[in-house]
């Protein structure tokens, strides 16, 4: 049943009639049934929390924590396996062909180093 | 922080705005890393992951990454129900760059490309169109990546970057429609309002073939669970694609655009990308398979009530239960073995919420003496049945190998 809704009275909420007794069984997509309550979108502003984590110092650190954590925080990097020299320099080139992170052959060279050094592996995969 | 900064020349400002945030965001993250820990149980490890009560509209999470946020949903929720809440809902963005104000009177989301009548729609408009609802799970590509032998890299989950709600919201076939679909359209791709940090780096979108679009089921989602989606879960918009995983499913969705051609932007086309064979399985380090998008989710089956290691009692009644679901379609059947997948015997399901959603699934066993596995295997409507073995390729995507739970019997 098509409703046409206006705006709510309060700024920055949008109100529309839901129904949330839920439509059980097996069919995938039902209109929903009366009895319908509100349910109002509210505006919202919120805080995301930032990381101050780095990477462990040694040689190279410098390097990874400079050109790495502009774009994602280090926690995802700390928690990868043990991987061989290659797979990280798959990774590390990925990020500056794929996703555009601006790293200097030197800086590229010092990091699959470091993370190689922190994190490798010697098995023959992947 | 003493922090040099190399990317000043070349990020946005933006980027650089969200990058280290001010004393009190430094303030929140050393908070959350003093936080309890967890472990998951992942070969080779690393297995410890810090708890997180930091995200906002979020209780306690498994931290994969602060930035842009991974963050999993632990585990014993599963037992609660067959609904995951929307504060211990699995959250996974690909760019650091994600609006934290969304103000619903302004909020638009845009239908452009192959229309006859391209659209700009405010919330109203949007919850206007007739209302529709569905349970669905929402499972990452790479759920239970961390479990892959051997180890692959990505975001090192265990089982619980998945969730089921029920969607509330509108079919996307009703917007499209009241754009008009012009002849000769094929995809329609879908964006957020999420950027990359840098310039030049490919926005995260996703594309699916117009039928597929236009089927009644793919949604737009305006509320999960009852209630308008968490921030971190795609408020105010989200795509809900029933049956398919979760990279499908765009957050904060803001652009639908109708292409008359193949979508040969970067996360459609070449990432999250799987081996065309049975299961999505390849050798480690096989060459020139052939590869294609990641689609529809296969069957899986979970023990939720007895974690691996558990001590049991010899000759008592041990009620054992869990979860399934069926993939692309329903559940059929759950079965349970305790012999090694010698002997299987049925489960009893509990109640059906809809075929794209969890189903619970309860037996009783009586456990003897010595050492014990618990076995459960789903097989959906289509007869698709869990693998015994697990499926490998190089991106950790689509793993649903039969989960063996071990209990130890005194």
């Amino acid at each position: 049943m098509p409703m046409v809704l206006g705006k709510g009275a309060a700024v920055g909420a949008v109100a529309a009639n839901l129904a949330l007794a839920f439509a059980g069984g097996s069919e995938a997509v039902a209109q929903a049934p009366s009895p319908a309550i509100g349910l109002t979108l509210k505006s919202i502003s919120v805080e995301l929390p930032s990381s101050d984590r780095m990477f462990p110092a040694g040689p190279g650190s410098e390097a990874v924590n400079n050109n790495c954590l502009a774009c994602h925080s280090a926690g995802m990097v700390l928690n990868q396996p043990a991987l061989t020299k290659a797979a990280w320099s798959a990774e590390v080139h990925k990020m500056i062909t794929v996703y555009k992170a601006p790293v200097s052959d030197e800086d590229a060279a010092a990091i699959v180093a470091y993370l190689t050094r922190l994190k490798g592996s010697s098995s023959p995969h992947p | 922080m003493a922090f040099y900064d190399p990317f000043a020349r070349s990020v946005t400002r933006r980027g650089l705005l969200g990058q280290f945030g001010t004393a009190s965001a430094a303030l929140i993250s050393a908070r959350s890393w003093a936080a309890a820990t967890t472990s998951l149980p992942l070969p080779g490890g690393p297995t410890e992951r810090a708890l997180t009560k930091d995200f906002p509209e979020k209780g306690e999470m498994i931290l994969q990454r602060t930035r842009p946020p991974l963050l999993e949903t632990p585990f014993d929720i599963f037992d609660k129900g067959v609904f995951t809440p929307n504060d211990r809902f699995f959250v996974r963005w690909h760019w650091a760059v994600i609006p934290t104000d969304v103000n619903v009177d302004t909020f638009r989301l845009t239908v452009h490309g192959t229309v006859n009548a391209p659209l700009s729609l405010s919330l109203s408009d949007v919850m206007s169109l007739p209302r529709v609802q569905l349970a669905a799970v929402n499972q990452c590509s790479g759920n239970s990546r961390g479990f892959f032998q051997p180890r692959v890299a990505g975001g090192e989950w265990a089982n619980g970057a998945m969730g089921n709600a029920k969607w509330m919201g509108v079919r996307l076939k009703d917007v499209l429609d009241r754009a008009g679909v012009k002849a000769g359209a094929q995809r329609v791709r879908f964006a957020g309002q999420d950027d990359p940090v840098v310039d030049g780096a490919p926005k995260f979108m996703k594309s699916i073939d117009i039928d597929h679009a236009r089927d009644g089921e793919v949604m737009i989602a305006y509320a999960m669970n009852g209630a308008q989606l968490p921030l971190v879960n795609g408020f105010p918009l989200r795509l809900v694609v029933p049956g398919w995983y979760s990279t499908y499913w765009v957050k904060m969705l803001s652009s639908i655009e109708v292409l008359d051609g193949p979508d040969d932007n970067y996360w459609t086309k070449t990432a999250y990308t799987i081996p065309d064979t049975p299961g999505a399985n390849m050798k480690p380090g096989e060459a020139n398979v052939k590869m294609v998008p990641i689609n529809r989710m296969v069957p899986r089956s979970f023990v939720t009530n007895l974690r691996d290691g558990t001590t049991v009692h010899a000759g008592a009644d041990t009620p054992v239960r869990g979860i399934a679901f069926g993939g692309s379609t329903g559940v059929k059947t759950v079965e349970v073995s305790t012999d090694g997948a010698m002997s299987w015997r049925p489960a009893e399901l509990g109640a059906d919420e809809g075929k794209y959603g969890f189903r619970q699934w309860s037996t009783r066993l009586t456990p003897a003496a010595g050492d014990m596995t618990v076995m459960a295997r789903c097989t959906n409507t289509d007869g698709l049945v869990q693998p015994a073995t697990p499926n490998w390729n190089s991106s950790g995507f689509m793993r649903n190998v039969i989960e063996t739970t071990h209990l130890r019997v005194i």
